[in-house]
């Protein structure tokens, strides 16, 4: 029964590619407690990866250092060669878009709009401009609206480009955070939790927009809890352990690592059915309103 | 809320309408007989065979109530004066004039010490006015009394009576467009309306008479939007907002012709001023989020600054600029007072900002008070501050003296408005503009979400910076003018907190009540906040008391404030929507329980 659900057979044309992320050595702290402690992560172009762990184990913490919400306490984290600056908006800059794990889209704003603001790192038009609003300024403005409105459609949320983001359905919200994060022409696309809350034909949807996007060029990593969506999507995947990374690799590594299932099950009991353990206990984590460290 | 015929006072629906229409009618009738014996009462409301003073606002309300019962007859030709149900609309108007009497009637006895001050005339029109509301509360409404009868609950009932009252209504259909030129012609009645009642309200002679009036326009403006006209109204100003905004301003810049006093022409131009600022703030509170409570030190700094080029008398500085130069100072001086404020504080978020800029204005008003050349060096004089400011003097046009075209004479008030108007509209396009582009999108998600917008590649500091130095900017705009109009400039205006306009807080109230990240909100705040403050006087010291209660009331019922964007309209009333569909199985409910 267990191994029923068998994963989709990605193709093998993964050729690893140039390393896109290299975080190296990431410590963080917050006062006397080690949140990430010396996490070495590296994401390859065209590559979905995938960070995984229990509840309060530091994913979204890694996410903020990678992201420049936090100043990692040690370490340093490089994007296609060069280290990113400490600050959100010059991360975007450089070409990583992220999603959040609780939604947090600019709810007043229509759902057109919401991906606008996602373009504003690739456009330069200032105040001046749009006092004066000279043919240049109309045209970029233009320019993005057409580019926004081919995300939505991507997306599948063109039809909505004029309601509310608070008034969207939560999948649909889902959805359009990834399409906002997206117009920001990202190289590599964190998501955390996409599907969190979401019922199985909505993650199968997720799914196939998560494939999609890479099918553009972008790498992905990807926080979950939902070791199906996981282990469908990635090409390897990362366990996160009390802020350590205690394994890394395919879905048979991970599934079958004793440490990956002492941490979501505790130690084993005498007797206890390993393999069953390794596929059961991940599942049996799906939970979608568990909070993780933010 | 289907075919629910119930109504609050139980009785047949022909004789409700006909109470209504015939109410109204009464209602302007009985204004024409007198209603106290003393002309103490001021609009001397002794005279028989016409009305005066409060009289015309009952006459008003009463014939606004008649011709609203028109379209309860379906009377053809009258539908479109509340296609969204006539019954709201009358209900309200007759309320208005119920409201708008029975003040005149209580204003009379209690100045005068007494109902025996009333004569026949005043009791005829207290029941005249009673007559419309008792129809109109017999017409069959749908939810309101449904609710109350339902669960005889009348707090529950009056609750979901005003979430029903204040929104606008959902169902209604959009209205199909009109020929374009029939309505270019219905903006431009509108603004003529919208002069002609500003024009009413702005002369009003006594506090009484402006409470009535405030009292018969927010009851009208009410029912108007009850009625559906004014969503109407929206659609066709939205299909011609050129129109609307050449058409708005012509009727602004109609108003001084229609005065022949330079009295209340200096009452526009200081509405005009605060009208403008309160636009800039709202760059600052509206658009970008961030609570300023110390802004009237950029309109001071840009007064200050004007004042110090005009070539005054007391002016430490020897020069005097030419008005366009003046202009840029004053914007230069604000805009770097704005950097220098907001590059320290512009960290902090929330509350903390408040606070911080609350403490820069105070700063600001103690520093030059300062600058005396006692305490510091001499630049402002201290609290005798600037004065003896020349009248400006543009391409040979002095604005000092009066002059005529045809039969009309401009006083010098009347010159600052129509200057202080070029400068509104200046103000307007560039809020307009701004907001509608890459940097006011990025201010509004700063707004909502300061954490995502920087996520999303937003520079958040510097994007604040800028909207408070644009804020500013505009305020020392409006500043440089304030100097020339009213001749000096003195530190005492520009506090925190004050009885009258401007000071800080009437700034933000301007904005919050008229409605944030809107063009015509703060103007039409800004209005209110100055005119209330200027005909309430006879209130002395209750009238801040008052004004407090005044304010917490209209931000129970409408925390949008009175003119909401689409964004905030559908952020407050969501459930206002939601709560019409428990009524039509109530009745259900009721006979089940009974």
């Amino acid at each position: 029964m267990t191994t029923s659900t068998v994963p989709a057979q990605r193709p093998a044309d993964q050729a690893p590619g140039t390393p896109i992320l290299e975080a190296t050595g990431v410590i963080m702290r917050f006062g006397g407690l080690t949140a990430v402690n010396n996490v070495d992560l590296t994401v390859n172009s065209g590559e979905i990866v995938g960070l995984i762990g229990p509840n309060g184990a530091g994913k979204t913490t890694f996410f903020n250092c990678l992201t420049g919400l936090y100043v990692p306490t040690e370490g340093t984290v490089r994007y296609k060669g060069t280290v990113l600056p400490p600050k959100p908006h010059l991360v975007t800059q450089a070409g990583i878009a992220r999603t959040f794990q609780n939604i947090r889209l600019f709810a007043n704003m229509t759902v057109l709009e919401n991906v606008l603001v996602g373009r504003h790192t690739r456009t330069k038009e200032g105040l001046f401009s749009a006092i004066l609003r000279g043919p240049g300024y109309r045209r970029a403005e233009a320019e993005s609206r057409e580019r926004a409105m081919e995300l939505l459609a991507f997306c599948g949320l063109d039809h909505k480009a004029e309601h509310l983001a608070r008034n969207l359905p939560y999948g649909e919200q889902r959805k359009l955070e990834i399409a906002r994060a997206l117009a920001s022409d990202p190289g590599l696309l964190l998501l955390d939790e996409p599907t969190a809350g979401m019922n199985p034909q909505e993650t199968r949807a997720a799914e196939e927009l998560v494939f999609a996007i890479r099918d553009k060029g972008i790498a992905i990593l990807v926080i979950e809890h939902d070791m199906r969506f996981i282990f469908n999507l990635c090409d390897r995947t990362a366990v996160l352990v009390q802020g350590q990374k205690i394994v890394e690799g395919d879905r048979e590594t991970v599934q079958n690592d004793e440490r990956v299932i002492t941490a979501y099950l505790g130690a084993p009991l005498e007797g206890a059915t390993e393999a069953a353990a390794a596929t059961e206990a991940p599942a049996a984590s799906t939970d979608p309103s568990t909070e993780d460290d933010q | 809320m289907s075919t629910t015929t119930r109504s609050a006072i139980p009785m047949p629906p022909a004789a409700a309408k006909a109470l209504v229409a015939a109410g109204g009618l009464a209602t302007a009738a009985s204004t024409f007989v007198h209603w106290t014996w003393t002309s103490e009462f001021p609009g001397d409301l002794t005279v028989d065979g016409y009305p005066g003073g409060l009289q015309i606002l009952t006459l008003v309300a009463g014939l606004l109530t008649a011709l609203f019962a028109l379209p309860l007859y379906h009377v053809k030709g009258t539908r479109w004066l509340s296609p969204a149900g006539p019954e709201a609309a009358a209900l309200v108007l007759a309320a208005g004039a119920f409201a708008t009497t029975w003040f005149t009637l209580i204003a009379i006895s209690y100045e005068l010490g007494g109902v025996a001050n009333l004569e026949p005339g005043g009791y005829l029109a207290g029941l005249a006015s009673l007559l419309p509301l008792l129809g109109a509360l017999g017409l069959p409404r749908e939810a309101t009394a449904e609710r109350w009868q339902s669960t005889g609950n009348p707090a529950a009932a009056l609750r979901f009576a005003v979430s029903k009252l204040v929104g606008t209504r959902p169902d209604q259909r959009p209205a199909a467009p009109l020929n374009r030129w029939v309505e270019v012609l219905i903006i431009i009645a509108a603004a003529a309306i919208g002069l002609t009642v500003f024009t009413y309200g702005i002369t009003t002679e006594y506090g009484e008479l402006f409470i009535g009036f405030l009292i018969l326009a927010a009851f009208g403006a009410w029912a108007l939007m009850r009625g559906g006209l004014i969503a109407q109204l929206t659609a066709i100003n939205a299909r011609h907002r050129g129109t609307t905004t050449a058409a708005a301003f012509a009727a602004a810049a109609a108003f001084p012709f229609t005065q022949s006093d330079d009295h209340f022409a200096s009452v526009g131009v200081n509405i005009l001023i605060f009208a403008t600022v309160a636009l800039g703030l709202n760059v600052v509170v509206g658009l970008a989020g961030l609570l300023d409570l110390g802004y009237v030190a950029f309109l001071g700094v840009g007064a200050y600054a004007a004042a110090l080029v005009s070539g005054s008398s007391s002016s430490p500085v020897g020069v005097h600029f030419p008005f366009w130069a003046a202009a840029l100072t004053g914007m230069a001086a604000a805009l770097v007072f704005g950097v220098v404020i907001g590059a320290p504080t512009l960290r902090l978020r929330g509350d903390y900002l408040a606070i911080v800029t609350l403490g820069f204005g105070e700063i600001f008003r103690i520093a030059v008070n300062s600058l005396d050349g006692i305490s510091g060096p001499k630049v402002t004089n201290g609290p005798n501050g600037i004065r003896n400011i020349p009248d400006l003097d543009i391409l040979g046009f002095n604005f000092g003296a009066e002059h005529s075209f045809g039969s009309f004479t401009l006083g010098r008030f009347a010159n600052y408005f129509l200057l202080m108007l070029l400068v509104t509209a200046f103000v307007v396009v560039i809020f307009s503009r701004a907001n509608d582009s890459r940097i006011g999108r990025a201010w509004v998600a700063i707004r909502e979400d300061e954490t995502a917008a920087q996520a999303m590649g937003i520079n958040g500091f510097k994007l604040k910076l800028l909207a408070f130095a644009l804020g500013a900017a505009l305020a020392g705009l409006a500043g440089t003018v304030m100097a020339h109009v009213s001749y000096s400039v003195v530190p005492d205006p520009y506090q925190f907190a004050g009885p009258v306009p401007p000071n800080s807080a009437f700034l933000v109230a301007a904005v919050v009540l008229g409605g944030m990240g809107t063009i015509s909100g703060p103007l039409l705040g800004a209005t209110l906040l100055y005119l209330i403050p200027e005909k309430l006087v006879f209130l002395k010291n209750y009238q801040l008391l008052v004004f407090g209660i005044a304010l917490v009331l209209l931000m129970r019922v409408r925390p949008e404030g009175l003119i909401a964007n689409r964004r905030a309209q559908l952020e407050f009333h969501e459930d206002a929507a939601d709560a019409e569909p428990p009524v039509t199985d109530e009745p259900v409910l009721t006979k089940a329980g009974a």
